[in-house]
């Protein structure tokens, strides 16, 4: 580049050919990516697609292994979020970077340079200033773990704009949101392009894509592949832009006659340890032959209601009828208040995938043996564990689930995030169940893999047992559940047929119970 | 005054008294545990200021007096403290590259630093004693330095004059210090930011904090207090007053630990929990309990503690709890 | 113009590094530690080959041949190492047990004086009437009851609470220390007629029987190593405790009482530690003192860490301590250096074996170096 040369004043940012490799893992190879002006660009990737890694090369959480970054045309080296913020880019991370304990403001203003002291109105008066522009809602006082998502979020992007961003970068903005709180978001992402802002969205959601962006980039396996604008584009040449092949969008909902009543839940109520309402009067039925979706906005209840129902939580009130076959003869023994241990004492096999795979499903450093006995050991009589028994079991699971693993003793942190899934999927079924609960199986994993787990999910329906399905993307909700059940701070509003239902009847029902509003949801 | 009042007077001097060493260590401790470390090396840091106090200033008072000078007791002091405040640091300053920089387990290197800085004063304390040939000690006027202050008129004042104006000069430093952290902590920028390292580092990370820098900071000058808490132990308790004692420190720094939780990581609070606590330690000699043998009184301080501990377990707040990544080192490019 | 801002040095994770290499770095931390603690040595003026020589030649000095009496024995160096050892490496086993669990307990200490006060106390009350097949093993169950139950106690409150372990189990070292300062000045434990502090020597029954000149126990500590070895390995209770050591939430969703557990795996833990206090007053020493665990408790922590958790290796750690520590008094006479040397330098060398780790973790790549393998791919 020669030193005077006039600015090219459209661009905002250009990465070119930027590595990232981590240890074996080449998660950036040689992308190339360009931000003009005033636009809204969406990055369009699966899961595990580099995207969140090219971004954090921008907003200087890591440091590329090889390639350039142009801000405005100058070259530019960014070793931390401070160099980012200098440059004027502001990075809203899917897991908001947000201190509990702090208020609104307090982290707003962290890191920033200034007095020695906190001038708490100034910042306050900031804030509002900040906040009325763009047509936020804020508390500036408010501790954060006193808020909803959606104010969390609210903070992140005004703890960007407050630092001067010109460009900023959203990580799946709407992966905890409802359609409502969408539709609100995407305003302000219009009207921040209207005050001349250049905006980044990270996302995997096609519909979104079509809605809110001018241009499309779309990276593959850590690979740049294309972009193009919105406009001349259509969903499936992005589809296949994106997982390089054509793939058919609609998932199975195979028809199966209903079964019997397995799960009979009545009155559940679980008040947490700091005295907080976690369910209030849940009631559901899950029967055989059927997926229930549960749907709501994160932190309604649906952590704890797989927790009470599994035994890991104490509950406070509520009846939870398990149906099962015990000597031959089918019984229903109502299971509240019993222990984990108890349930699986009783030879009861209610299976569980939760949601934090590698914290409570799995012993992250223990290979793919200990953890598929870790559900059964106690079945061996006497002292001591047979591993050996279970090695040709975990091999066919390997082999029949497609796992890729570099052996049996190979820690299970080390495996992808969808094979992770399936070990524990794959022990979870070879319980024979007749009830599965699923949080979020599909969490992070790439489309391929979500497809197989959908393809087991809807084998176990076919097998005639229970499947509750927790998800978050109210689309795949509605395409593989029978029926839907709608939990709204901590109580069911209502449960749907998603064949008669639509996305925003759902979407209104996550934040209201009948006319009422629910919690701090804004 | 009748012999009651003078008791308890004496009493609440020496619970004050003995409270000191606890309350500078403990705010060294929370100090350092507010940027997410959670160093148990206290013990090891007090030893290390503990004999670097104590032979630093018996080495200046040597070499001036073999010069044919007279050591000049302030000067003395002032070598004392700034020994105390450099071992300290040191020792903090070994945990911090291994925690920070080599990302090393917390737990054990806090441990280790224990066992290493009781074996460094151990060490040297016995090396100094053998060639000053017995033991170490500084001249009478420097331990004199270290010994109760005289504040004329205001500490003849009944009552109040024993009660707040007879005490040596590193109480009201302790005083000092604890007035500046509570600023430091609830008002101050740095303040700020040095708490959401301590609660979040990713999120200070992304916010433009060196998380590095404030980590190293916040645990180096934590250590600089322990020390100073262990210079108290080796020249202004009476179990030493300028001697060197094997194994003087004895726990100590234990209890430091034990109280950042009992007075839940505020140093306001530290103050208020350290004399308590200062009061456990001596109650002893003040109020002995009839048919009580005195080896069993003296585990009080200890069984306190074990109460504070399961007291603040089982009352468990969102706030005023241990800063949410304590224990954890933090590094950006991990996945 | 690219690299004009490449940072100097970049840390990148290690996915696999060969079992030599981690052998061969371990071994350099630990050659650099002594190295180390050899230039302090010498900035004081003494001379750091020495020292280490008259250390080890101190400790196990023959180490084992035929003596005066004409029957195979350690030599008289290498008996007090060994029994050292004895106590540091089942002292390493029993925490090993809670360490596993990520239950840090640091109250091996008092764990080892509780089950020496227990001990001691069978041996008081009945070493001169109970015969020694009887009165040997009520020792040794007093001692382990009582360690175990010692450790029992903060894992009650860490399993109903949470409650912090490391300190409540320190704490414990403190109030045993203390309790036998107590039973010194009691006069039915003093030798009778005397009002001196102290706990009277135990009969001889109490004592262990010695096998090459040193009792029993270091043989028994050897065997308990392999069985620690096992247990982890094998057994359901092995697993149980490393699944709840990894992660509580797993082992409860997995269906395993989590409570019994660590109930159950604390009692062990402070019974392998109250067991080595039975083999201080039974064996090593023929008494209580306030010695008797002499920070043993704290060295075995050194020792379990050393080793990765590894009973078999604690063998070989747990004999290096106690040539360091043995040694350390050899090196006071001699040469007049301090004996807490050793502390200090068990310091120096865990120092060095934690920084170690991260390089066996993490490899640095420097700019230059950098710049190449950037050209070469």
């Amino acid at each position: 580049m020669k030193p005077n040369a006039q600015p090219d004043v459209t661009k905002a940012v250009e990465m070119r050919n930027i590595t990232k490799t981590f240890g074996p893992v080449v998660a950036n190879d040689r992308v190339c990516l360009t931000l003009e002006k005033g636009e809204i660009l969406a990055l369009l990737g699966e899961n595990g697609s580099g995207k969140t890694t090219l971004m954090n090369m921008l907003s200087g959480i890591y440091l590329q292994d090889s390639g350039e970054i142009l801000v405005c045309n100058r070259p530019v080296t960014i070793r931390s979020p401070k160099d980012a913020y200098a440059l004027g880019i502001g990075m809203i991370h899917q897991h908001f970077k947000l201190v509990d304990v702090l208020t609104a403001a307090e982290n707003i203003v962290l890191g920033l340079k200034g007095g020695h002291t906190v001038n708490r109105r100034e910042i306050n008066a900031r804030v509002r200033e900040i906040a009325g522009r763009y047509g936020f809602d804020i508390d500036p006082a408010k501790k954060i773990y006193n808020m909803s998502v959606s104010e969390k979020q609210t903070v992140e992007i005004i703890k960007a704009l407050y630092r001067g961003a010109d460009i900023l970068i959203l990580d799946e903005p709407t992966a905890v949101l409802t359609p409502q709180e969408t539709t609100k978001l995407f305003a302000v992402l219009r009207m921040m392009k209207a005050h001349g802002k250049s905006i980044i969205i990270i996302t995997h959601k096609l519909g979104e894509v079509m809605e809110i962006s001018d241009r499309v980039a779309i990276l593959r396996k850590g690979e740049y592949i294309a972009t193009v604008r919105t406009a001349e584009t259509t969903r499936q040449d992005l589809t296949e832009m994106m997982v390089g092949r054509r793939v058919k969008l609609e998932i199975d909902r195979p028809v199966c006659p209903r079964g019997d009543r397995k799960l009979h839940v009545t009155g559940l109520t679980c008040v947490s340890r700091e005295g907080v309402t976690k369910l209030k009067d849940v009631a559901l039925d899950a029967f055989g032959g059927e997926i229930l979706g549960v749907a709501g906005v994160a932190g309604s209840g649906q952590k704890e209601l797989c927790e009470t129902i599994t035994g890991l939580k104490p509950i406070q009130a509520g009846s939870i009828l398990y149906r099962y076959t015990r000597g031959g003869a089918t019984v229903e023994e109502n299971i509240a208040g019993m222990s984990a241990d108890k349930i699986a004492q009783r030879g009861i096999s209610l299976a569980f995938v939760p949601e934090d795979r590698l914290g409570m499903g799995l012993v992250a450093n223990m290979n793919i043996v200990d953890n598929v006995i870790l559900r059964s050991y106690q079945e061996n009589a006497g002292m001591l564990i047979n591993r050996k028994k279970y090695r040709p079991v975990c091999e066919n699971m390997i082999r029949e689930l497609d796992i890729v693993t570099p052996g049996l003793s190979t820690p299970v942190r080390r495996l992808s995030g969808g094979n992770v899934q399936k070990v524990l999927l794959g022990r979870e079924i070879l319980s024979r169940p007749q009830v599965l609960i699923c949080a979020y199986p599909v969490r992070g994993l790439d489309i391929v893999s979500s497809y197989r787990i959908y393809a087991l999910l809807n084998a176990e329906k076919q097998k005639g047992n229970a499947v509750i399905f927790i998800g978050e993307d109210l689309d795949v909700l509605m395409d593989i559940s029978d029926r839907i059940l709608v939990l709204c701070g901590g109580q069911v509003s209502g449960v749907v047929d998603p064949r008669a239902s639509t996305k925003e009847e759902i979407g209104l029902m996550m934040t209201r119970i009948g006319r009422e509003k629910v919690g701090g949801i804004a | 005054m009748s012999y009651g009042i003078t008791n308890i007077l004496n009493f609440l001097n020496m619970a004050v008294l003995a409270s000191a060493p606890l309350l500078l260590a403990t705010l060294g401790e929370i100090l350092t545990e507010k940027s997410g470390n959670l160093n148990l090396g206290v013990e090891g840091m007090m030893f290390m200021g503990a004999i670097a106090s104590l032979g630093a200033a018996y080495s200046y008072e040597q070499a001036v007096t073999l010069a044919g000078g007279m050591p000049s007791p302030l000067l003395a002091t002032l070598i004392a403290a700034g020994a105390a405040a450099a071992a300290g640091a040191l020792g903090a300053l070994i945990y911090a590259f291994l925690v920070v920089t080599l990302r090393a387990n917390q737990n054990v290197t806090g441990l280790t630093l224990t066992i290493f800085g009781t074996g460094f004063a151990n060490f040297f304390g016995e090396l100094i004693g053998k060639q000053a040939g017995g033991f170490v000690q500084v001249s009478a006027a420097t331990k004199a330095m270290f010994g109760n202050l005289d504040m004329g008129a205001l500490s003849q004042i009944p009552v109040l004059g024993p009660l707040l104006f007879r005490y040596n000069w590193m109480v009201y430093f302790g005083l000092v210090a604890m007035l500046v952290m509570a600023w430091f902590l609830g008002r101050s920028r740095r303040g700020l930011n040095l708490r959401a390292v301590g609660e979040n580092p990713a999120t200070a990370d992304a916010a433009g904090v060196n998380v590095a820098r404030y980590k190293y900071m916040a645990t180096i000058a934590g250590g600089a207090l322990c020390g100073l808490g262990g210079m108290y132990i080796s020249m202004s308790s009476t179990a030493c007053a300028g001697v060197w004692v094997h194994n003087c420190v004895n726990g100590y720094g234990w209890l430091a630990v034990a109280l950042v939780i009992f007075a839940t990581w505020s140093p306001t609070r530290a103050w208020l929990c350290g004399l308590v606590f200062g009061g456990l330690l001596v109650v002893r000699n003040y109020y002995p309990i009839p048919g009580l043998p005195m080896q069993i009184y003296s585990m009080f301080p200890y069984i306190a503690t074990i109460l504070v501990l399961v007291f603040a377990s089982i009352r468990q707040v969102k706030e005023h709890a241990q800063p949410a990544s304590c224990g954890l080192n933090y590094f950006r490019e991990e996945r | 113009m690219t690299h004009a801002h490449d940072p100097f040095v970049r840390v990148v994770k290690r996915t696999n590094i060969e079992r030599s290499k981690v052998v061969l770095f371990r071994l350099t931390a630990l050659v650099g530690a002594l190295l180390a603690g050899a230039l302090l040595v010498a900035l004081l003026g003494y001379d750091p080959a020495q020292m280490y020589g008259d250390m080890v030649s101190g400790a196990i000095k023959g180490f084992i041949g035929v003596n005066k009496k004409g029957v195979l024995a350690f030599t008289n160096a290498s008996q007090a190492t060994i029994k050292i050892m004895t106590l540091l490496l089942v002292s390493a086993l029993g925490l090993t047990m809670a360490f596993k669990m990520r239950f840090w307990n640091i109250g091996g200490e008092g764990q080892i004086l509780v089950g020496a006060i227990c001990s001691s106390y069978v041996a008081i009350q009945f070493g001169d009437t109970w015969p020694q097949w009887l009165i040997l093993p009520a020792m040794f169950l007093a001692g382990c009851v009582g360690g175990g139950l010692y450790g029992l106690l903060p894992a009650i409150f860490k399993a109903r609470w949470g409650t912090n372990e490391t300190l409540f189990t320190l704490m414990l070292n403190y109030i045993a220390l203390n309790f036998i300062t107590y039973l010194q000045y009691q006069p039915s434990w003093q030798i009778t007629g005397t009002s001196f502090p102290k706990i009277r020597d135990f009969a001889d029954s109490t004592q262990l029987p010695g096998v090459l000149g040193v009792h029993i126990g270091w043989i028994i500590a050897l065997l308990l190593a392999v069985l620690v070895y096992l247990y982890f390995a094998k057994t359901k209770q092995g697993y149980e405790i490393t699944v709840v050591g990894e992660s509580a939430n797993t082992a409860r969703y997995a269906g395993m009482n989590v409570t019994r557990i660590i109930l159950r795996t604390m009692f062990i833990s402070g019974a392998i530690c109250g067991f080595a206090g039975f083999l201080q007053v039974s064996g090593a020493d023929g008494t209580l003192t306030t010695d008797t665990a002499g920070g043993a408790g704290f060295t075995a922590i050194t020792v379990a860490w050393l080793a990765g958790m590894n009973p078999l290796l604690m063998i070989v750690y747990s004999f290096f301590i106690a040539i360091l520590e043995r040694g350390s008094n050899r090196i006071q006479t001699t040469m007049g250096i301090p004996k807490s040397a050793a502390d200090m330098l068990i310091g120096i060398i865990l120092f060095f074996m934690l920084g170690v780790e991260f390089f066996i973790n993490y490899r640095l790549v420097f700019r230059a170096r950098h710049r190449k393998e950037e050209a070469a791919a």
